[in-house]
């Protein structure tokens, strides 16, 4: 342990702790911007700059590591007006008109320039020739905000492993962005949006589609319905002052309902679909390789997340045979609504909109993929980040907070608990266990809660494995056999599993992978700003919503059992076929 | 993606053979060989490149990205870093013009838009013929001779711009030029 002092108080640190880590055990706040929490500090923005004695100029606290005896001051009157001298800097070159900016209401540099008491910025600095790269049907690029902190650098090489992004050329001519000044359909971008949500300004942001939302609503030709993801009510309460991992199921509704949707509907009905659908998929590819000793792809690795689906047809071009054909929840939803749903109400395909809501921006421009429609219907026409939603409701002068807690709509709105936890990395396999078992063995899933916790949390890729025993005469080919699942989620530890596999192999038979790390509860459209303990109490708030419910397996969900008998007859069907499934294709880089 | 074609750099010795392109890339393909592996291995890497195809084109770019096992955007950003890197290719004669103080103040600006009119492309660009590219530089320590301008190797000082015009000719012609020129 180091003896330090910081604005003189005594504390104990270990060593190798930086300034800022050994402020924060004291609860001294030091502004920091490029600083991202489990990656090695850049010190590239200055603005967490103090004094250290004996020092013959400021220190970054993100990349000064303690020394025995260090006596720091984060607030002498030195510290304070450099580090407002820096954010000065900082906003003379930044294109700041905030009042018109997606950012305004959460930006971290206004932020901070409230914080330091910044009130004017005395010099006009050169302001990059402003280039909006709209190119993506997921994400809007501006430079003229760009700070050039390089978080997005970070996230898209490091926690993403897509490195997208790069500072391209030097000096004040340096621009954050793809090789050669490309916009980004010009690489091989997932469209996770991660960058979005750590970008501290309004450099980077989902293409909105709020104006085409409302004048849909507006339409009284048209039936407009909304579903929402399951990780949308675990986040959306952040937007209006509600602790993280407070759970807005209710409130939720009754916000959709107040904006004047239609049908006020659940993705997580479609979730539970989705596990019967894979489930079976996953069974009869098992049943190809055991019983008929054909080739079969195996493992299966999951489908719902979009960005891993870009990046296995960008990467991993060899693995997307093993890719679940289900089409995603949001996607299923939507080719159900537009078939079953419409039947139901006596209305056309083409006068139903299907909006989402999502926790997602690469569910943009999923929902655009040529292959995601139906005889020429799309199956969702506008897609919501949740920032979106929050934003909406905002315009639309309602008030959150004092919302009752009204329940979705029928037929498409009852879900299980399996469904809630699609959320969260880990989830999707958990609920795929908790129906498989129980389809192979009639027997519940044999773990506590029927939570498989080996592979829950935020660790990088888990692991579990499950001895099936006990089968139906059906199943019999099952009898012993130790089912392995792994799970990641984040598309660096994708990268290092799927390498691992092509050199040594798969142990697994089925893998889940969501593209954003802890899963969707940290997806690039949640609100800002998502660390780890924000996703630890959004995951903990989906468990609870899990538990909560009295049915809590895929299979049960009655809903779900009526659209099986009156439309869809068995999954993997041949309607199950048309509407559900779908397919991929490897894209060049 | 646009893919462009990629000309060799004129080789060094006096016969008037050109690598074909392929020879080049086997040549580039080696050179990934030799430096993937190497800690600090992508600045060799590149320059040795650039010597191979007289500048780092896309197609090049990409090869070395992939060798690497880095992204294009990577390595496209660790090129536009340097300025001894270039994306374009280099006329047989590199034109910089001092922009440092002291030659800004005494008509560094104004000897530039010169050589911009004469030779018809702007900073960064390199003339059709492929006879000149036209860069700036911040100072070339000889701010006593101001205004500056180095072609390869050679250093002109107090270049007028009204003689800009007949610099380049001589330049074009092989032959010395008249005035005062001092080697680096
Ligand atoms: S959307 Fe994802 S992949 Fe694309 S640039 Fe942003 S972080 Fe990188
Ligand atoms: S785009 Fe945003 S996150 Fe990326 S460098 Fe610029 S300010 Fe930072
Ligand atoms: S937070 Fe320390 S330099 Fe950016
Ligand atoms: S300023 Fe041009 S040589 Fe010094």
């Amino acid at each position: 342990m180091i003896n330090v002092t910081i604005n003189s108080q005594k504390i104990q640190v270990p060593e190798g702790s930086s300034i800022l880590q050994a402020a924060r055990q004291i609860g001294v706040t030091i502004p920091t911007l490029c600083n991202l929490e489990k990656r090695e500090a850049i010190g590239a923005c200055r603005v967490c700059l103090v004094e250290v004695e004996g020092a013959r100029t400021l220190q970054a606290a993100c990349s000064t590591p303690v020394h025995e005896g260090i006596i720091v001051r984060t607030n002498s009157t030195l510290a304070r007006a450099a580090r407002r001298q820096v954010l000065e800097m900082l906003l003379s070159e930044h294109d700041g008109n905030c009042p018109t900016c997606d950012r305004s209401l959460d930006c971290e540099l206004r932020a901070l320039a409230d914080e330091m008491g910044v009130s004017r910025v005395p010099f006009e600095g050169l302001r990059a020739k402003r280039h909006i790269d709209d190119s993506t049907p997921a994400l809007v690029r501006d430079n003229s905000k760009c700070i050039k902190c390089r978080r997005c650098v970070t996230v898209c090489g490091e926690v993403q492993g897509v490195g997208a992004l790069f500072p391209q050329g030097r000096g004040f001519q340096t621009v954050i962005g793809p090789a050669f000044m490309r916009d980004l359909d010009g690489v091989a971008c997932v469209q996770c949006g991660q960058c979005a949500a750590i970008c501290p300004v309004g450099a980077i942001v989902e293409k909105s589609c709020i104006p085409e939302v409302w004048k849909a609503i507006e339409n009284p030709k048209l039936h407009v319905i909304v579903q929402t993801a399951p990780a949308i009510r675990a986040a959306l309460g952040e937007a209006f002052g509600y602790e993280p991992g407070t759970r807005v199921t209710g409130k939720m509704a009754a916000a959709l309902r107040r904006l004047g949707f239609d049908g006020v509907f659940d993705t997580n009905f479609t979730a539970d679909l989705t596990i019967l659908e894979e489930g079976t998929e996953l069974l009869t590819r098992l049943k190809t390789a055991l019983v008929d000793k054909q080739p079969v792809a195996l493992p299966l690795f999951t489908s719902c997340s979009p960005g891993w689906i870009n990046f296995a047809e960008f990467y991993f071009p060899q693995f997307l045979p093993n890719i679940s054909t289900c089409k995603s929840p949001q996607q299923m939803f939507g080719a159900v609504a537009k078939s079953y749903y419409a039947q139901k109400i006596g209305r056309k395909p083409e006068e139903i909109v299907v909006v989402s809501v999502m926790p997602c921006t690469a569910k943009k421009f999923e929902a655009q993929r040529p292959e995601m429609n139906v005889n020429g219907v799309r199956d969702v026409d506008f897609v919501l980040t949740t920032r979106e939603l929050a934003r909406m409701i905002r315009e639309a002068g309602i008030d959150f907070n004092a919302l009752p807690d009204e329940q979705m709509d029928a037929p498409l709105g009852l879900s299980s608990g399996a469904a809630d936890i699609f959320a969260n990395t880990g989830g999707v396999m958990e609920a795929a266990l908790r129906t498989a078992y129980e389809i192979v063995t009639g027997r519940e899933l044999p773990v506590a809660n029927l939570h498989v916790t080996a592979i829950a949390g935020l660790g990088g890729v888990k692991e579990a494995a499950l001895t099936i025993t006990g089968t139906k005469p059906e199943w019999s080919f099952l009898e012993g056999v130790e089912l392995k699942v792994a799970v990641s989620h984040g598309l660096g530890n994708t990268r290092r599993l799927l390498e691992h596999i092509k050199a040594h192999g798969s142990p697994y038979h089925f893998i889940e992978v969501m593209t954003c790390p802890g899963g969707c509860i940290g997806g690039g459209g949640q609100p800002r700003f998502t660390d780890d303990s924000v996703r630890l109490k959004r995951i903990a708030a989906i468990y609870s919503e899990d538990e909560s419910k009295k049915m809590r397996k895929s299979h049960e969900n009655p809903d779900v059992q009526t659209l099986y008998k009156e439309f869809l007859v068995k999954p993997l069907g041949e309607k199950s076929h048309h509407l559900l499934h779908t397919h991929y294709k490897h894209k060049a880089k | 993606m646009t893919s462009l074609s990629v000309t060799a750099a004129p080789c060094s010795c006096a016969c008037s053979c050109e690598p074909s392109e392929a020879e080049l890339f086997a040549r580039l393909d080696e050179v990934i060989n030799d430096y993937h592996e190497k800690p600090g291995g992508l600045i060799p890497a590149l320059q040795t490149a650039q010597s191979i195809f007289g500048y780092l084109p896309e197609t090049v770019i990409r090869r070395i990205a992939d060798g690497f096992g880095k992204t294009v955007s990577e390595v496209a950003g660790v090129v536009t870093f340097y300025s001894f890197f270039t994306l374009h290719p280099r006329g047989k004669n590199l034109v910089r013009v001092c922009l440092g103080t002291a030659c800004y103040v005494r008509g560094g600006k104004e000897v530039l838009d010169a050589f911009r009119k004469k030779l018809e492309i702007d900073v960064g660009e390199t003339t059709p013929d492929r006879q000149f590219s036209l860069e700036v530089g911040r100072c070339f320590g000889a701010c006593g001779m101001a205004p500056v301008v180095m072609v390869n190797e050679t250093v002109y000082q107090r270049v007028k711009p009204a003689r800009v015009g007949e610099m380049v000719n001589q330049i074009m012609a092989g032959a010395a030029v008249a005035g005062e020129k001092e080697h680096a």
